[in-house]
Order: C-alpha cells, then sequence, then structure tokens
C-alpha cells in the first residue's frame, strides 16, 4: 500500500521534544566561540533628520568591541535611488525601529548597557501615519521626489459604466488592517570568519536568497559565503531572504573581522520585523436584485511603510486576485501603494491573497444585504462553475481547477447551516442578549506565484540508505517527514532509511526556498523527479547486474528491491546497486519548473456569538474546505490549516498594529499587540476535499496560506451578521468589543 | 553572585551577575538551550520551565531567586533510559508542534497544569495554556496532545492502582 | 529586555528587610514575586539600584481563620489563594479574583502584598481588597501599623505605605453579606482588565476606572436606598476618571462600568 495521502507522524518531533531545535541563539559551534554580541541603536522617532551621533561614551564602556554607525559603511552603490533603503540610517529615520547604529560587546548583557550610552541628536520632522496623510503629499519621505506613491497599476479592463447597468449598486470604504506577524523566534543571525570565508547562520526561509542578499548588499563573491539555516522558529513569509538588520549583522562581521551574534528582543521585532497587510480598500459592487453581481471593483491604496520592500508587489497580487471565486461580468482593480513613516511592509501570511478575499467576500455579504438574499445563495448564483476550468478572470489569474460551490455546500452541509438560521431566528425573537453570527467566505488563492522553480538531489549509498538534497527551507512545515514519505514511495527505500537535509548553501548552492506556499508542488516534484532519476539509473545497473533487459525488470517498492518480475530469487537490494554505481553511489539532481502557478480554493463558515451589551463576540465554531489538491500527509496539511485559521481569526478579532499621530507605535509588545491565545478559540472543523491540479505530477497545491485566507473574511461577516438585524451593515476589523458596540450604537441611532 | 540551582536533577553553581534572568541561567550557565525565550513581557511563555513542580515564566524570575531550587525543563521530562513524558507522546502523536520554538515551555506549562489537574476539559486546557503563545498549530493540536496526556497519564495510573490491588491477598484479577 | 545592572540582597526575616531597606533608602525596592516589578525593570522603566528579596519569608505566606476574619500573609501567591478551601468557603470573592490574574505561570509567582502595593488601578486584588473592606498591616522600623483598605491607595501607583514599610498581611472581615461576584472584562483571557467590577453584599468595587482603585460610591448608595441591581448599576460611572487608552476610550469603559456592575449585583443577589 502506498505511503501517499497516509497520516504519517513527524520525524523531525523527536529532537524537538527532547533536547529542543537549535534555533540561531541556541547555537554553540566552535566557530562561534567568543562572538560578539550585537544590539541595535535605532530610531525613537517617525521621522526625523540626524544631526549627530556620539558613540564616544559607549566606545570607552567596559566590555565593548566596536560602535559602528553609517559613517562606517562604504558608499553605496551610485544609482541614486532617493527611495533607497541604507542598512543604518543616514542622514534621516523614517520609522521608529529604524537602525541607526551597532554595538558589538563582549558579553550579552552588556549590549542593552551599552546601546544606551550611544548618544543621537534627531531634528524631527512631521510623521506621515496612515494613507491618507500620505497622499496629501504635505511631508514627503524622500527628498527629489514630487509624491509619497511608489508604485500604482490596475488589473483588468474597467470602465465606471459597468455599474450603468446594475439595479443596485453598493460601495464601501474598508480597512484591511495592518498586522504583526509575530513568529515566536524573533530575527537572529550569526557570522563567523574560517580563514577568508564568512559563514553566517541566518533564521531566514531561503538560505540561498539570503546569501544573494547580503553578498549583493555588501559587495563580496558568493563563493566566499556560506549561508546556513539552523532551526527557524516560525517565518510566515517575514523571514523572506534577509533584511537590512540581518545584512547589517553580517556587514559588522565583514568590517570588524570578528565573528557576531545577534538576536533582537520582542519590542524590537514588533517594529523593526516587516508588518504585513495595511490596504485601505474601497470596493463597488452591483447587480440585479435577484442576485446575480455583474460588476465589482476593488480600489487599493497600499500602506508600504516608510520604504518599497513588497508593498506594490502586495497591491498588484491583491488585485489579480480581486475577482475571487466569481465570474463576473465586468470587474476591475486599482492600486496605489504610498510610503508612510512607519515599520516597513511585506509578506505575512497569504501576502496580497487575504486582502482580495476579504474584499470581495465583504462585498458579496454586502451585497446580499442589499437585496435581502441569502449570502449563501449569492455566492451560488455567482461562483464559477465547475466545468469552466481553467478559467482566466477578468483581473488576469488563471484559475486551474475547483468546485467553489461544492465546497461552500459541504461546509453548510457539515455545519447544518439551517439549524444554525434557525436558532438565530429564535433568538432574534427573543431579543437574546448574546446573538448568533453566521458569516462564510468562498476563497481561491494563488500559490508558488513566483514561478521560480525548486532544486532537489536524491543519494542512495552501499547501505541503501538515501540522502534528499532539497532546496526547500522548512520552519515548521515537516518537509522532512513529506519528503522522505515521497522517495520511500518513489523508491521502495522506508522512511528511517532516509535523511533530508536542507539550508546549506555550501550543500545546496542553488534554490529559492519556503514561502507562498510553494514547496511540496515544486519542492516534493523536484524530489520525485530526482529519485525517478536515480530509479532509472538503478534499473540500467540493476539490468547488466542480473544480466536482463531493462524491460523486465520491476521495482518492488514493498519489499524496496530489484527484480526480474515474477522471479524473487533475482532480487537485488538498493545498497548493492548502489555500491556497483561507484564511490558516491547513485545521485541524480533535479530541477522542477512549474508551467504555471496553482489555485488553491475552499469555504469557511464561522458561526460567532455576540454579547449585545459588551460587543464581545466569541467564536463558538469554524468549519472549513481547504482544497489544495492531492493531499501528501493530512497530518500536516491539517496543521497548516489549524495555523492558518488562526492567524485569520486574529485579523478578523483581535490584533492590529497602531500608532499614534507621530508615528510611535502603540502596540510594540505581546501585552498592547492582542496575538491570540488559545481560550479564543474553538477546536476547528475540517472537512476534507481534494480537488487536483495538472500543473504538477502530485496533483498538489499549497496548504501554508489557505486557511488565513478564507477565515478572516468568514468570522468578520459572522460578527456582521450576528448584529445586522439592529441595522449593523460594516464594522471595521478587528471586531473589538467596542468596535461592536459602537456599530450597535450608531445603527439604533440612525434608525 | 553565587549560586547554585538543581536543573534537571544536576547541581549547577556558578557566580553570576546579580541581574540574571533564570531562563539566561538554564540556557548559558546550565547550557541547556530547549528552553527559548520569544518576548520581554512575560507574556508569550516559550521560557517556561518548573520551578519546585510549579510552572514559571523563567524570563521573570532571576536565577538569584532560584537558588537552593529545583528546575526542570524540557530536557529533564523523559525518564530513566530516555523513555518519553506523557506530555512528549502526546505532542508527538496529535502533531502538536510545527517549527518547535514554542514547544518545551508549552510543555512544561501542560505538565504543571495536568500536576494540579489531571482530568482537565478542553476548557481547561486552553485556560491553563492562556500564558503560552502559539503562532504555528492554532492551539488545535496542542489542546489534542494535553487531552491525550491526560488520558495517558490516567491509564498509567489505573495500572498502578490496579498492580496495587493484585498484590492484595483475595482480590480478584 | 535585561534590566540595569542592580544589586541583589536576601532577606533572610522580616527585620532583616526592614534593615536592608533602610540601608538602601531611595535606590531600593523590595522583590517579592516580581511579577510586578521585574517586567517594569526589564524595560529599564524601573532601575532600582539595590533588590530586597523578600520572597523566602516563608512566614508571611499563610491563609488564618482568626475568629472574625480572614488572615492572608503578604507573600501568599495567587495561585494558593485560588486554591484555598479556606477562602472558597468564607472568601469565594478572593479566590475567584486570585485565580484570574495573569496566567498559571504568573499565578506561581505573584503574591497578594506584590499586588496590593505596586497599587495599579487595572490589577484585580486592590478593587477586592476594597470590595472587601480589607485592612492591612505593615512593619516599619518603629513597629507595625493597621492601614484601612479605603485610603491606602493614594494616587498613580502611590500607597499609604511609608517608605522602607513592608506589607505583612492582610486582614479581611468574614462578609456578614454573603452575596459576592467577579466580572472581569478583556479581550483575551489573559489581558489586563479593561474594566473589572468586584461585589460583596453592598460594597462595589471598580477596576480600571481611574488612576486610583476605587469603591463605586454611587452604586453603593443607591443599593443602601433599597434600589435593585439594574437602577444602582446606573451610577457606576459616576466620579470615575476611566483612561481613553487603545484597549478602550472613556465613554465605552463608564458603559462597561455600568453593565458589569449590574451582572455582578444581579449574580451577587443569586448568591445571597
Amino acid at each position: 500500500m502506498s505511503i501517499m495521502g497516509t497520516r504519517v507522524l513527524r520525524t523531525e518531533d523527536p529532537r524537538l521534544l527532547t533536547s529542543g531545535g537549535v534555533y540561531t541563539d541556541d547555537l554553540r559551534v566552535p566557530e562561534l566561540t567568543g562572538a560578539a554580541y550585537v544590539t541595535f541603536v535605532r530610531s525613537p522617532l517617525a521621522h526625523a533628520l540626524i544631526t549627530g551621533i556620539d558613540t564616544s561614551a559607549a566606545a570607552d564602556m567596559p566590555g565593548v568591541v566596536a560602535v559602528l554607525t553609517a559613517a562606517d559603511l562604504p558608499a553605496p552603490p551610485g544609482d541614486g535611488d532617493p527611495a533607497a533603503e541604507p542598512l543604518l540610517a543616514g542622514d534621516r529615520v523614517r520609522y521608529v525601529g529604524e537602525p541607526v547604529a551597532l554595538v558589538l560587546t563582549e558579553g550579552r548583557y552588556q549590549g542593552e548597557d551599552a546601546a544606551e550610552l550611544v548618544s543621537v541628536d534627531y531634528d524631527p520632522l512631521p510623521a506621515v501615519t496612515g494613507v491618507e496623510d500620505s497622499l496629501t503629499g504635505e511631508t514627503l519621505l524622500f527628498p527629489g521626489t514630487d509624491s509619497n506613491i511608489i508604485g500604482s497599476g490596475t488589473a483588468g479592463e474597467w470602465d465606471d459604466a459597468a455599474f450603468d447597468g446594475c439595479e443596485v449598486v453598493v460601495e464601501r470604504t474598508v480597512v484591511n488592517q495592518r498586522l504583526a506577524p509575530v513568529p515566536l523566534e524573533t530575527r537572529a543571525l550569526a557570522a563567523a570568519w574560517t580563514g577568508d570565508r564568512l559563514t553566517i547562520w541566518s533564521s531566514t526561509q531561503n538560505p540561498q536568497l539570503a546569501r544573494g542578499a547580503i553578498t549583493g548588499a555588501l559587495g563580496m563573491d558568493p563563493a566566499a559565503v556560506r549561508v546556513i539555516t539552523p532551526d527557524v522558529g516560525g517565518g510566515f513569509g517575514a523571514k523572506v531572504a534577509v533584511d537590512r538588520d540581518a545584512i547589517a549583522v553580517a556587514w559588522a562581521a565583514k568590517h570588524t573581522r570578528h565573528a557576531v551574534r545577534w538576536i533582537e528582543s520582542r519590542s524590537e521585532n514588533m517594529v523593526g520585523m516587516v508588518h504585513g497587510r495595511g490596504q485601505r480598500q474601497t470596493y463597488k459592487i452591483g447587480g440585479t436584485r435577484d442576485g446575480r453581481v455583474l460588476a465589482y471593483h476593488l480600489d487599493i491604496v497600499q500602506d508600504c511603510g516608510a520604504f518599497n520592500r513588497l508593498g506594490a508587489f502586495l497591491a498588484q497580487l491583491t488585485a489579480l486576485m480581486a475577482a475571487g471565486v466569481y465570474d463576473l461580468v465586468h470587474a476591475g482593480a486599482s492600486f496605489r501603494a504610498v510610503a508612510t513613516t512607519t515599520t516597513p511592509i511585506a509578506a505575512y501570511r497569504g501576502a496580497g491573497r487575504p486582502e482580495a478575499a476579504a474584499a470581495i467576500e465583504r462585498a458579496m455579504d454586502d451585497f446580499a444585504a442589499e437585496i435581502g438574499m441569502d449570502p449563501a445563495e449569492v455566492r451560488r448564483i455567482n461562483v464559477v462553475a465547475p466545468d469552466r476550468f481553467p478559467f482566466t478572470t477578468l483581473t488576469g489569474a488563471t484559475y486551474d481547477s475547483g468546485e467553489y460551490a461544492a465546497g461552500l455546500d459541504r461546509v453548510l452541509a457539515a455545519a447544518d447551516y439551517p439549524a444554525l438560521r434557525a436558532e438565530q431566528a429564535r433568538r432574534r425573537e427573543l431579543g437574546d442578549v448574546v446573538q448568533l453570527g453566521i458569516g462564510m467566505s468562498v476563497y481561491v488563492e494563488i500559490t508558488a506565484g513566483d514561478m521560480g522553480g525548486e532544486t532537489a538531489r536524491v543519494v542512495v549509498g552501499d547501505t541503501g540508505a538515501a540522502t534528499v538534497f532539497t532546496g526547500s527551507s522548512a520552519h515548521g512545515q515537516g518537509h522532512h517527514t513529506a519528503w522522505a514519505m515521497l522517495v520511500q514511495d518513489e523508491l521502495g527505500i522506508p522512511m528511517d532509511q532516509i535523511t533530508v537535509v536542507h539550508g546549506d548553501t555550501d550543500i545546496i548552492p542553488e534554490a529559492i526556498g519556503t514561502f507562498g506556499s510553494r514547496s511540496l508542488q515544486l519542492g516534493g516534484t523536484a524530489v520525485v523527479q530526482a529519485a525517478g532519476e536515480v530509479k532509472e539509473q538503478a534499473r540500467r545497473l540493476a539490468a547488466e547486474m542480473i544480466e536482463a533487459s531493462e524491460a523486465d525488470l520491476e521495482l518492488d517498492t514493498a519489499r524496496g528491491t530489484w527484480q526480474v518480475r515474477g522471479d524473487p530469487a533475482t532480487a537485488l537490494r538498493w545498497g548493492e546497486i548502489a555500491g556497483r554505481a561507484g564511490p558516491d553511489g547513485l545521485a541524480a539532481d533535479a530541477r522542477f519548473d512549474a508551467t504555471a502557478p496553482t489555485f488553491p480554493f475552499g469555504a469557511h463558515l464561522a458561526v460567532v456569538e455576540v454579547d449585545t451589551e459588551t460587543g464581545k463576540v466569541t467564536l463558538a465554531r469554524h468549519v472549513t474546505v481547504d482544497d489544495a489538491g492531492r493531499i501528501l500527509n493530512p497530518v500536516l496539511a491539517e496543521g497548516q490549516r489549524h495555523g492558518g485559521i488562526a492567524q485569520g481569526v486574529a485579523q478578523a478579532l483581535l490584533e492590529e498594529v497602531r500608532f499614534d499621530a507621530d508615528g510611535n507605535p502603540l502596540t510594540s509588545t505581546l501585552v498592547d499587540y492582542a496575538a491570540i491565545t488559545a481560550p479564543e478559540l474553538p477546536s476547528f472543523e475540517l472537512v476534507a476535499s481534494e480537488t487536483p491540479t495538472s500543473i504538477n505530477p502530485l496533483g498538489a497545491k499549497g496548504i501554508g496560506e489557505a486557511g488565513t485566507i478564507g477565515s478572516t473574511p468568514a468570522v468578520l461577516n459572522a460578527v456582521i451578521d450576528a448584529v445586522s438585524h439592529l441595522g449593523v451593515r460594516h464594522i471595521d476589523m478587528p471586531a473589538t468589543p467596542e468596535r461592536v458596540w459602537a456599530a450597535i450604537n450608531e445603527a439604533r441611532a440612525g434608525r | 553572585m553565587k549560586v547554585a540551582i538543581s536543573v534537571n536533577g544536576r547541581q549547577v553553581e556558578a557566580e553570576v551577575e546579580d541581574r540574571l534572568l533564570l531562563a539566561h541561567f538554564v540556557r548559558e550557565v546550565a547550557g541547556l538551550t530547549a528552553t527559548n525565550i520569544g518576548c520581554d513581557t512575560t507574556s508569550c511563555g516559550a521560557c517556561t520551565v518548573l520551578l519546585d513542580g510549579e510552572s514559571v515564566k523563567s524570563c521573570t524570575v532571576l536565577a538569584a531567586q532560584a537558588d537552593g531550587r529545583e528546575v526542570t525543563t524540557c530536557e529533564g521530562l523523559a525518564g530513566p533510559e530516555g523513555r518519553w513524558h506523557a506530555v512528549q507522546r502526546g505532542f508527538h502523536a496529535e502533531h502538536g508542534l510545527q517549527c518547535g520554538f514554542c514547544t518545551p515551555g508549552m510543555m512544561m506549562a501542560a505538565v504543571s497544569l495536568l500536576a494540579e489537574n489531571p482530568d482537565p476539559t478542553e476548557d481547561q486546557v486552553r485556560a491553563g495554556l492562556e500564558g503560552n503563545l502559539c503562532r504555528c498549530t492554532g492551539y488545535h493540536n496542542i489542546v489534542r496532545a494535553v487531552l491525550a496526556a491526560a488520558r495517558d497519564g490516567q491509564q498509567h495510573e489505573a495500572e498502578a492502582r490496579y498492580d496495587q490491588a493484585s498484590e492484595l491477598p483475595g482480590e480478584a484479577s | 529586555m535585561i534590566p540595569a545592572p542592580f544589586t541583589y540582597q536576601r532577606a533572610r526575616t522580616v527585620e532583616e528587610a526592614l534593615d536592608l531597606a533602610a540601608e538602601a533608602g531611595d535606590e531600593g525596592k523590595y522583590l517579592a514575586g516580581g511579577h510586578s516589578l521585574l517586567p517594569l525593570m526589564k524595560l529599564r522603566f524601573a532601575v532600582p539600584e539595590v533588590l530586597i528579596d523578600i520572597g523566602r519569608l516563608d512566614e508571611l505566606s499563610y491563609i488564618r481563620d482568626e475568629d472574625g476574619h480572614i488572615a492572608v500573609g503578604a507573600l501568599t501567591r495567587h495561585h494558593d489563594l485560588e486554591y484555598s478551601e479556606l477562602l472558597a468557603a468564607e472568601l469565594p470573592l478572593l479566590a475567584r479574583a486570585a485565580g484570574a490574574v495573569g496566567d498559571p505561570q504568573v499565578r506561581h509567582r505573584g503574591t497578594i502584598g506584590g499586588s496590593l502595593v505596586h497599587g495599579d488601578a487595572a490589577s484585580d486584588l486592590p478593587a477586592v481588597g476594597l470590595a472587601l473592606d480589607a485592612t492591612l498591616v505593615a512593619r516599619g522600623p518603629s513597629g507595625s501599623r493597621e492601614i484601612a483598605m479605603t485610603g491606602f491607595f493614594r494616587g498613580l501607583f502611590e500607597t499609604a505605605l511609608e517608605p522602607g514599610e513592608l506589607l505583612t498581611e492582610i486582614r479581611l472581615p468574614k462578609p456578614s453579606e454573603r452575596g459576592w461576584s467577579f466580572q472581569k472584562f478583556t479581550k483575551r483571557a489573559i489581558d489586563w482588565a479593561i474594566v473589572g467590577v468586584a461585589v460583596q453584599g453592598g460594597r462595589v468595587a471598580l477596576v480600571n476606572m481611574g488612576s486610583v482603585p476605587a469603591r463605586a460610591a454611587g452604586v453603593e448608595r443607591a443599593l443602601a436606598a433599597g434600589e435593585g441591581p439594574a437602577a444602582a448599576a446606573a451610577h457606576a460611572a459616576e466620579d470615575t476618571s476611566p483612561a481613553s487608552d487603545i484597549n478602550a476610550s472613556a465613554a465605552y469603559r463608564e458603559h462597561l462600568a455600568r453593565v458589569l456592575t449590574a451582572r455582578a449585583l444581579t449574580e451577587a443577589a443569586s448568591r445571597s
């Protein structure tokens, strides 16, 4: 029986559960003995000119090895881009938390003491704290530019006349709020010289890309740098490659020739690591009174933070996916990406796609409320039919496969939707203080959209054991278990004889790594292809060894032996064949480049209870279909769905990064930033669904972000649904108790 | 100042700064790095260890306060010959970890929770883990892991009682 | 996340603690469970030069039935209050509130004395102490004195304790009116109260409705005048000055105070 699709517990676990993972700050390797600790000096102001830096007191403190500022940096390559982001702030700072200097100390505890002694003089400039503020252009972040607009664009052919034929038009401006990724392990990096080579240990999702970023920024030959990824305590997109803080640490090692190690505090992480989301959205949806949506337009203003790390690209993705799962007559999107004096925004679980789903799923409910129709029914009428795939949307995406209506029907059935509506009606009739809300979403998302491919190497040695070298770079996803399953299935070598290696540029020089839910479909396929090539090499050798023709040979994957079909007496073990291949055994490299991205989809249904006196929301049930094609290991897939759902629920109900009018962060600790905890969540109800894709031989799409994308709109819709009978039509996220209370009051006052 | 702390049954003595946090004593002086530090406001619980058998956040305890006391960390959970603790078995069986960073602290919190409440409901498990943040799992499987550990523990208790009972004369087996 | 350097001293007796505090003067702070003080020190909001660890003074950790009142040692941990059978029988309000402080790990370290002396109006136990009409016992260089709970909280994080004085005991009269309720409103279970209400009989105290823990005098007057829960609760926000912060606006807090007080009074009535 094939292991594919079966529940296999993780091979990663024993080490993590006993001695614990080895994350970057845990490293006790000889090269890092005596490494200096790096502590940053960061800007306390959102926008200011730096008029002076006095490092003398810090430099004089016992235990201080070096104090470095922008003055020590080599001049940047002169392309004169006014919006370029420096490693350390030079003449001005543009967000609270921006690195201004760094100190190297002998002892860990001395770091903060020394950093406090660095004296920086600032001349404050006006802060630009929201997209509205930024659009006025009153204060420009970058001298020499004429606006704060970093990028703009559209998706789809659009003419406002599309709404002329609509009996009903609803327009609304909503917020998709800024979030903090909060991986449990903050950013960390260590570096040490071995002769003329610099070894870097980085808490990254992409060691190869990290090496490219570091060597590019520092003008180093990639051959002189080795990047190793130790265990990584969560990434969620925020640890893609490396950012300027990490590069600055690597630079400190280069500049001083001293081994260094760095891990930031959580307070630094909350302002220094990239944030996610941050869009002001205006949707306009029009259609007929009997539920047919004819036209949909989404305008996006994307907050990029102080620099364009990824803001414009995120908005572009949102525009691309704006049409969602719907078959519309007219659809279009437009975006502007603007700079603000805040932490830069980049990828965070979903990266542009949650924003698209949140907008159109809110719009669908808004439209349904306007025409007085059940939101499930409106969706059924408008989703793309199953016989229309591959389906190209008006905003430019081509969806490979999907069963949108079926997914919705399955969650509705699993949740017993009619019973929920009956209970809601009963409570409304009685005027219960605690009302029931039912919300749903039907979503689609794009995975492996980067089109960068992935690499793998499979080696079988003369003991019969296999080693898999993968370009993927897991940080909790369980790739080692999954890739071992793939190789067992392909070659019949048992999992306990398979070792998976990742995260070392000396061993795996070319790869992209893990983000965008790409790893199984790209990295996994590369593994299968490399294993397939090893299989063919083995077949050729086995034919020689048995003196039979290749066509007569079979691989018995249950036993892991090669033999003439039907003649077990001829059986050869993998080790025998590998030994015959030579000292390096059997080995093959593969690189898989998919021809297109894949499009997982699903439906979520959330049931909330709202205390109408206090506004407090309790998530009672959350039921989902998250269809990512053929599932390799349901244990891993479910775990990804659970984690994704939790983060999506958190956006709907709790989490928000906030700044005051001066750009000071108000949520820079885990006391103030309401990261979701266990008591706020129920156990989730997952419905299985597998609609394969033909884009890769595994039939697999990406599951990592789907749960987040589907859950946020379902929960928000549920909250609004709970109080819609009181006249509430919208509540912005997060739907905190006060926001719900205020919405109820406004609605009552409006009557 | 000098401190002497028993860590997983082993005496660890050292001359340390007065301000040394227990978390750093465990990680750097005792050399046990499974216990992680995830925040600076006593919020995340990644640093949870047992102090004289009760869960504490080791980032908010001075090594000096733990002087002369017993600390148990993740590395001390497995029994002799490496037999896994019921909580470790539960976390593995129920896929209660992904990146693993929160896991040692989460498990120590669970051990303490089960010591005080050996047969918790799901709600009691969630409430008991309110001080431990996980970003990967959505807590769903962590709750299952702790409930599995509870059943596992109850099973062993029942077996122990059975074994005891069978030693008494005249008891039927 | 690392405190500024300080000198650690450990007191083996109450007398030694007082002596060390006198020596350290302004530069010294007592360290009990440390879960109010150490978080402030780790962010360098507090930078005492001397910490006097009183955490080993086991003689100050007790819960005793003392003839008309319950005597609680100042170093009794929230965990022990939460699980005390004596408190469950005599002062369930205190047991319940202690069980809502922070999380289990915090409750294994934090003490009632530390919480009261820290004097944070957003903390739960000061309001409970007020609702239970506690009397505090403090030891200073010149001996012991009693301080009534009402009047103990003087201002923002400011109490009636003199420099160097050590809180040793909290005396809680056994309530004549047995109805009680504790309502703590948060976004997440682990959060500090956005607003909280502690009720014991006719005494009502509020959490986080101003910079100083206080009783809801207007509510108490209404109750004494015979008004029912809803009518009395309408006075909950009178003479309060709740903050507007990232967790709630003042107006919302005032609303919550009324709603929670009504619920607390109703629940207390059902228990009396």
